[in-house]
């Protein structure tokens, strides 16, 4: 049987790629990348600490449902972002879309 | 070493492989292709951890909506096929030294807890997961708010999209 | 007698005596048996698909008023063997500039994702692979990993023909999923389950005569989920050579046009499995497994022949026609009819069963009627503009 903690620093592991993703890339398609990586091991948490705690409890499913949905979202708004940034300034360099920073 | 662990260490570590493919390899249509492949290592995880509802809807929204939608936004906002110049911030190092810190810090946490060793206590055989789930989603006394909120954030989100990448002439 | 009820448990049993009298740990032979099983079952599916090939032929060339392949073998039977020595001998082309490892790998991923369709697909009363309790949203995952594998193909070709075709698809397949989930969702409220296995035994009447337009609309939605004509944009070979394959060469090519057939095969035994009561035909399925097995690779034959009977027959669409009747048509009808079903089988909880049936389908009625209606009405209005503006154009000339 696996035990929790495989689980756990599973999902640590994966949520530091994620976390380096988001802060190193340049692109911002791929900080969002990054973003669903990140999410995604929030997910193995609560899918774990569900099947680890009480079966009967549902809590840790259902909000890895809503993680989803907002993941969902997210990803909607954010490309909309990305894709209406690349129609204006012509790039998707998270360095170059600096506008409000002076 | 069990054959459950044997099978979860295999996908663990093609699953981080692929993430770290993710965050690290130069074309970007290269990383999102590598997202779909961790994205398929999370839902077998999910299928290891008997939330089997949560392993297809993982394959039905994040692979077929998500990983398309970045892999079309990825077409989208190039000016070329070709990848060219440095994919990574100067910085990048204090990026790498933050999430190995973060990561430290996660597992040091982890230690002190004594909750940490616990293995899973076998599924109750009349338990059926899934019905209790779709129950406990529209059932008042549980968690209809949340997934009623999540609703209206979906429908919230739709519309912003639409707005704010619509090309407006 | 026990052979003929249940066949595969005989099999695996004496596989099973077999494998320990080896000496073999049990725990390995139950692995094996079940990789052999899988190894019959992909290879009886692959056989069946030369043979759909033939079907596929000879069927269009009757549509067409024509005889079809007749030279190699008794009414052309042997002909798709010798299609698939030409396709293997075909010389193996990789584009330049194709990304290699994406490229070879995208018709192995189109081929898997029909043949994974069949882990779910209830064969006999015991003979299912895995008789999930979400089988019908694992349709739609499966699909998923197809719509993965056109995007795949249609970028790795370094083809902007592939490409077009390749977003073609991949929109139109996004699109098409919300209808034919929803659809799936109304077998469900029938079955009070997602898996095949309870669906079909569930189907004491057969949910066609429950919800005709939900058949109907599942069909439109596989078909277009297919990328068969009227829906074959994405291959529109006037415009784009041959959409998201144009590139591909060989076995490649072949395993993409067999995806496609079996694809179609697949939706036709799941179109079965969902409306037409599966294996279910006048308790013939208790008599023989065999017999079973029989009625639902029949029933998946009438579904395949009639997605090829819509294919061979109407026209292709234009691809904002095509996005449009599903987003302002389609879509909007599939949920109002959901949300009808849903209503009424709550309200007719507990009432006789012919009042059931009778209101259901009477709903089911009604709703396409005042559907077409406004679609009628819709496509009138657009053709008075368009024949406007025809009218102005001709008075200036």
């Amino acid at each position: 049987m696996v035990p929790l903690s495989w689980y756990l620093i599973f999902a640590a592991l994966l949520f530091s790629i994620g976390m380096f993703g988001v802060l190193s890339r340049r692109n911002a398609v791929a900080i969002l990348l990054g973003i669903e990586l990140m999410l995604n091991s929030v997910n193995i948490n609560l899918a774990a600490f569900w099947r680890y705690g009480d079966v009967t409890q549902m809590a840790g499913q259902v909000f890895a449902i809503i993680v989803f949905a907002v993941a969902a979202a997210e990803v909607a708004v954010g490309l909309a972002l990305v894709i209406s940034v690349y129609r204006r300034r012509n790039t998707v360099i998270a360095d170059d879309i600096n506008m409000m920073k002076w | 070493m069990t054959g459950e662990q044997i099978i979860f260490l295999v996908v663990a570590f093609f699953t981080l492989g692929s993430g770290f493919m993710v965050v690290t390899t130069r074309n970007l249509v290269h990383a999102a292709f590598w997202l779909v492949s961790t994205l398929f290592g999370v839902a077998v995880v999910f299928a290891l951890l008997n939330a089997s509802f949560l392993a297809v809807v993982q394959v039905v929204v994040y692979i077929g909506a998500i990983a398309i939608l970045f892999i079309f936004a990825v077409m989208l906002t190039r000016k070329d096929m070709r990848d060219q110049g440095p994919q990574m911030n100067p910085g990048w190092w204090f990026g790498a030294l933050i999430s190995v810190l973060v990561f430290l810090g996660l597992v040091f946490l982890l230690q002190g807890w004594s909750g940490l060793s616990t293995t899973a206590s076998a599924m109750p055989s009349d338990f059926d997961a899934i019905s209790e789930l779709g129950n406990v989603l529209v059932s008042p006394d549980a968690y209809v708010l949340p997934f009623e909120v999540a609703s209206v954030l979906l429908v919230a989100a739709l519309i912003g999209a639409v707005y704010v990448a619509f090309n407006r002439k | 007698m026990s052979f003929w009820n249940d066949p595969l448990k005989v099999a695996a049993d004496w596989l099973m005596g077999i494998f320990t009298g080896w000496g073999m740990p049990g725990i390995a032979a139950q692995i094996l048996i079940g990789f052999l099983g899988i190894l019959f079952l992909l290879s009886l599916l692959m056989v069946l698909d030369i043979f759909l090939v033939w079907v596929e032929r000879k069927v269009v060339s009757r549509f067409q008023d024509r005889i079809g392949p007749n030279r190699v073998g008794p009414f052309g039977l042997i002909q798709p063997f010798a299609d698939i020595i030409k396709l293997l001998i075909k010389e193996d082309i990789t584009p330049d500039g194709a990304d290699k490892v994406v490229y070879n790998l995208a018709p192995l991923l189109s081929m898997m994702s029909v043949l994974i369709l069949w882990a779910v697909m209830p064969l006999a009363p015991r003979m299912i692979g895995v008789d999930l309790n979400i089988g019908a949203l694992y349709i739609i995952a499966a699909g998923a990993i197809g719509t993965l594998s056109i995007i795949m193909a249609g970028w790795a070709s370094n083809n902007k023909y592939a490409l077009i075709g390749a977003f073609r698809q991949v929109a139109v397949m996004v699109a098409f999923e919300i209808p034919m989930l929803t659809m799936l969702l109304i077998p469900t409220i029938f079955a009070g389950s997602m898996g095949f296995n309870a669906i079909t035994e569930a189907q004491d009447v057969w949910f066609v005569w429950l919800a005709p337009l939900a058949a109907l609309i599942f069909l439109i939605a596989a078909i277009a989920e297919l990328g068969r004509a009227p829906f074959d944009m994405a291959e529109g070979e006037s415009e784009l050579v041959a959409g998201y394959n144009t590139e591909y060469s060989g076995m490649k090519f072949g395993m993409f046009y067999a995806g496609e057939l079996l694809h179609a095969f697949t939706f036709g035994g799941f179109w079965a499995i969902l409306f037409f009561g599966g294996y279910r035909f006048f308790g013939l399925e208790q008599v023989s497994a065999f017999l079973a097995v029989a009625v639902i690779l029949f029933k998946a034959f009438i579904g395949y022949w009639i997605i090829m009977w819509v294919r061979y027959t109407l026209l292709r669409i234009r691809i904002d026609h095509m996005l449009g009747f599903n987003w302002k048509f389609l879509t909007p009808l599939g949920f109002v009819l959901l949300m009808v079903v849903a209503l009424l089988n709550a309200l007719l909880a507990g009432t006789p069963a012919w009042l059931y049936v009778a209101a259901m389908f009477l709903s089911n009625v009604i709703l396409g009627l005042i559907a077409l209606e406004i679609a009628r009405s819709y496509s009138r209005k657009e053709r008075e503009k368009v024949e406007g503006v025809r009218q102005v154009v001709e008075a200036r000339h």
